[in-house]
C-alpha cells in the first residue's frame, strides 16, 4: 500500500511527495497488527546513490513470491531525496544541504527540515531500520555496516545478521548528531546504516547479498518465516587504529591496480597516479601494511589528498 | 604589504590552487581576517580587496601601530570562484565544513588544515561570511555561544548588533567555532549580500574594522566610532515563514522599521497571478534578514525580524 510520509507544494506547479510503501502480512487482522513488528528499509538520502535502488525492489519481489511468510510490516521508503535523485545531486538541489545533517529536523522550520522530521515521525518506533547507502560517485565500498560506538551494543548483533562482509563501529563526532541513524538511534528506534558499492551504479551481486542479509534480519526479529541462508561472519573493526587511509600524494589520474576487497601484503601496488599530459607516472601506491582492500578509488581524476583506498589491518580481517 | 602564499597544491591540467594572504605591519600576531571560503562569495571577496587597498595605504602612511601584524586572506577558495561553483571543484565538499582540518587528510581538509595552522595564531579573527540561504542581511556581527564569552569586544566593532548564535551540531566543523575553542576571538561579520556586490556595506564594514582596530591599538585611525550594539541572540529573532511556494514578491527593505501588521510580501502563483498570501509584519519590528531569491519554497524563513525594544 502506498503512502504519502511527507509532502511540500514546490513553487511551479509541483509537489514534492515522500512516499513509502507498507507491505503487511496478507488477512490478519487489526490487533495482531498492531502488535507486530516492524522493519523499516530506507534510501535515496543521497540522490547520487542507488545501490538501494534495486535492494528495496529485490526484497519486494522475494516476499511477493510468499506473502504468507510474512509475519510483520515492512515499510520500504525508497527515495527520501527525490529531487535529489532526479538530478543526479548528492544533497537536496536548490539548498545545497546534504540532507543526512538536517536531522532530526523540524516540523515548524524549513522546507528541507520540515521533511526531515515528517520522515522520522513515520519511520520512529520500527523495531529495524536499515538505511541503505551507496559510499558517493568516488569511492567503492565493499558491503559494510558503520556503527557509531555510542550504539554498538545493541547494534553490532542486529548488524550481524545482514550477511556483510564487515562492520565498523566509529567513534561519536558531535556533526554526526544530525544524521538519520543517530537521531533514530538515540531515540530507540534501533538504526542500521549500510555503506556499499559505488555512487550512480547498481552492484546487483552487493544487492542480492544484502537483500539476503535483511531476510536473516526480518527472520530474526520475527517478520520473516521463509527460509533464509545463514549470514556470512563479518569481519569487525572497533578500533580506528584498524584502518589505513591511503590518500593521493599528488594531484593525476588514478589508475587501480589491486583488486578490491582483496588482502594485499605491505608494499604491494594498489595503483598509479598518472599525468596523461606528460605521459609519466607520477606515484605508484602502495599498501603501507597489510590488510583488506576494502575502499578502492572509483572516479579516477584525484587532488592532492583525494582518498585512494582504505584498509582494515590482516589481525583485524582474518580475526 | 607583503604577499604570502598560504597554501599551494599542483593542478593536473589547471594552474596551481593557491591560497594567498596579505601581511600588514611587522611583530606580534594581532589580527587576522578571512574572506570568501566558498565560490559565490562575490561580496566577501570584495570587502576584503577593500581592506587590502586601506591597510596598505595606513601602512604607507605609518598608521599601523608598531609591533602589530595583521594578515588578511581575501579567499580561500580560487578554483570554485573560477568554475562558478559554490564547493570544492572536485567532490563538493565546502571547505568551512573542514576546520580544524587534517594535514593526511583529503583535500579540502588539508586546505582547512594549513588555513588554520595560519589563522589560528592571531588572537583576533574576522571572517566575512554567508547564509546558506539566498537572502540579504542587515550588516552585523555574528559569535557563537560557545561559553567563551568577548561580547564586551564584539560590541567596539559599533555595528548596530551583535547576534549571538547558538551551536548546532553542524557548526563544529566551522572556521568560526574552532577559531574559537582554540583560542582566538572570533567574529563573523555579515555585510548585506553575497552573490552581489554592495558597496555600502562594505564600506560600513571596512570603517567599523577600523574604528574596531584604533580600539585596539593595532591602527591609527580617527573617525567615526560607530553605535552602541544591541545584542540578541538568534532565538530572538522572529521568523516569519512562507505557507506556500511561488513567486516572491517583496514590499519592504531589509533595515526598515516596521510597525505591527506592516505587509512584508506577497507569494504570488506563478501561472495565474493569485496573491497566494501576504506575509505581516507580527510585531513592531526592525527587517533584520530577507529571502533575495525570486522565487521561494513553502515553509521558508523568508524574513528574519528583531522585535523592537
Ligand atoms: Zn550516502
Amino acid at each position: 500500500m502506498i503512502k504519502t510520509v511527507t509532502k511540500v507544494a514546490l513553487p511551479v506547479d509541483e509537489v514534492l511527495a515522500i512516499r513509502k510503501n507498507r507491505i503487511e502480512p496478507e488477512g490478519m487482522d487489526k490487533k495482531l497488527k498492531k502488535k507486530c513488528k516492524r522493519i523499516s528499509i530506507v534510501t535515496g538520502t543521497h540522490g547520487d546513490e542507488l545501490e538501494g535502488q534495486f535492494v528495496v525492489y529485490e526484497l519486494q519481489r522475494r516476499i511477493r513470491e510468499n506473502p504468507d511468510l510474512l509475519k510483520g510490516i515492512v515499510d520500504i521508503y525508497p527515495a527520501m531525496n527525490p529531487l535529489g535523485i532526479d538530478s543526479i545531486t548528492r544533497g537536496i538541489p536548490a539548498f545545497d544541504l546534504d540532507m543526512n545533517r538536517l536531522f532530526p529536523g523540524n516540523i515548524e522550520g524549513d522546507m528541507t527540515e520540515y521533511l526531515a522530521a515528517g520522515i522520522i515521525d513515520d519511520v520512529k518506533g520500527s523495531d529495524a531500520v536499515v538505511d541503505i547507502h551507496a559510499s558517493n560517485i568516488y569511492l567503492t565500498e565493499i558491503p559494510q555496516i558503520r556503527i557509531n560506538e555510542l550504539h554498538q551494543k545493541e547494534l553490532v548483533p542486529m548488524a550481524e545478521q545482514c550477511n556483510v562482509d564487515f562492520i565498523w563501529v566509529h567513534s561519536n563526532a558531535t556533526v554526526l548528531e544530525s544524521t538519520f541513524a543517530y537521531s533514530l538511534n538515540s531515540i530507540g528506534t534501533p538504526t542500521l546504516v549500510v555503506e556499499m558499492g559505488v555512487g550512480m551504479r547498481i552492484t546487483k551481486e552487493y544487492g542480492n547479498q544484502l537483500v539476503d542479509g535483511l531476510l536473516c534480519l526480518m527472520k530474526h526479529l520475527g517478520i520473516w518465516e521463509g527460509e533464509v541462508i545463514s549470514p556470512r561472519k563479518p569481519m569487525i573493526s572497533t578500533d580506528w587504529t584498524d584502518v589505513s587511509y591511503l590518500n593521493a600524494s599528488t594531484g593525476g589520474l588514478f589508475v587501480q591496480t589491486a583488486k578490491h576487497g582483496r588482502m594485499l601484503k605491505q608494499g604491494e601496488v594498489v595503483g598509479e597516479i598518472i599525468d596523461p599530459l606528460e605521459g609519466k607516472v607520477l606515484d605508484t601506491v602502495k599498501a603501507p601494511t597489510d590488510g583488506l582492500l576494502f575502499t578502492i578509488r572509483e572516479y579516477p581524476i584525484v587532488d592532492e589528498g583525494s582518498l585512494l583506498g582504505r584498509l582494515l589491518a590482516k589481525e583485524v580481517a582474518e580475526k | 604589504m607583503k604577499e604570502v602564499t598560504i597554501y599551494k597544491i599542483k593542478g593536473l591540467y589547471r594552474d596551481d590552487f593557491r591560497i594567498k594572504g596579505y601581511e600588514f605591519g611587522k611583530g606580534k600576531k594581532a589580527l587576522c581576517i578571512v574572506g570568501a571560503m566558498r565560490g559565490n562569495e562575490v561580496q566577501q571577496l570584495y570587502v576584503c580587496s577593500q581592506l587590502v587597498k586601506k591597510f596598505r595605504q595606513l601602512e604607507e602612511e605609518g598608521r599601523i601601530e608598531n609591533g602589530k601584524k595583521i594578515l588578511i586572506i581575501p579567499c580561500v577558495n580560487p578554483y570554485s570562484f573560477n568554475t562558478q561553483k559554490r564547493f570544492w571543484c572536485t567532490d563538493n565538499t565546502d571547505i568551512n565544513r573542514m576546520y580544524p582540518g587534517y594535514n593526511l587528510g583529503e583535500t579540502t581538509q588539508r586546505i582547512a588544515d594549513a588555513v588554520f595552522r595560519v589563522v589560528s595564531e592571531y588572537p583576533i579573527g574576522i571572517q566575512f561570511a554567508s547564509y546558506y540561504m539566498p537572502g540579504e542581511f542587515l550588516p552585523h556581527i555574528q559569535m557563537m555561544d560557545t561559553g567563551i564569552d568577548y561580547v564586551d569586544l564584539a560590541k567596539q566593532f559599533g555595528m548596530p548588533y551583535v547576534v549571538r548564535r547558538r551551536v548546532r551540531p553542524y557548526d563544529t566543523t566551522t572556521l568560526n567555532y574552532n577559531w574559537q575553542i582554540w583560542d582566538t576571538k572570533a567574529f563573523s561579520f555579515y555585510t548585506t549580500t553575497t552573490t552581489t556586490i554592495d558597496p555600502s556595506s562594505a564600506g560600513q564594514a571596512l570603517l567599523s574594522i577600523l574604528s574596531f582596530l584604533a580600539k585596539q591599538d593595532i591602527v591609527k585611525y580617527h573617525g567615526p566610532g560607530g553605535v552602541a550594539s544591541r545584542v540578541i541572540s538568534d532565538t530572538e529573532l522572529v521568523s516569519v515563514q512562507t505557507a506556500k511556494s511561488g513567486i516572491f514578491e517583496k514590499m519592504v527593505e531589509v533595515g526598515r522599521n516596521v510597525r505591527a501588521g506592516t505587509p512584508l510580501a506577497n507569494i504570488i502563483d506563478p501561472y495565474v497571478g493569485t496573491i497566494l498570501e501576504t506575509l505581516y509584519a507580527p510585531c513592531d519590528c526592525t527587517v533584520f534578514f530577507m529571502h533575495s531569491d525570486p522565487l521561494t519554497y513553502a515553509n521558508t524563513a523568508v524574513f528574519k525580524l528583531v522585535p523592537a525594544e
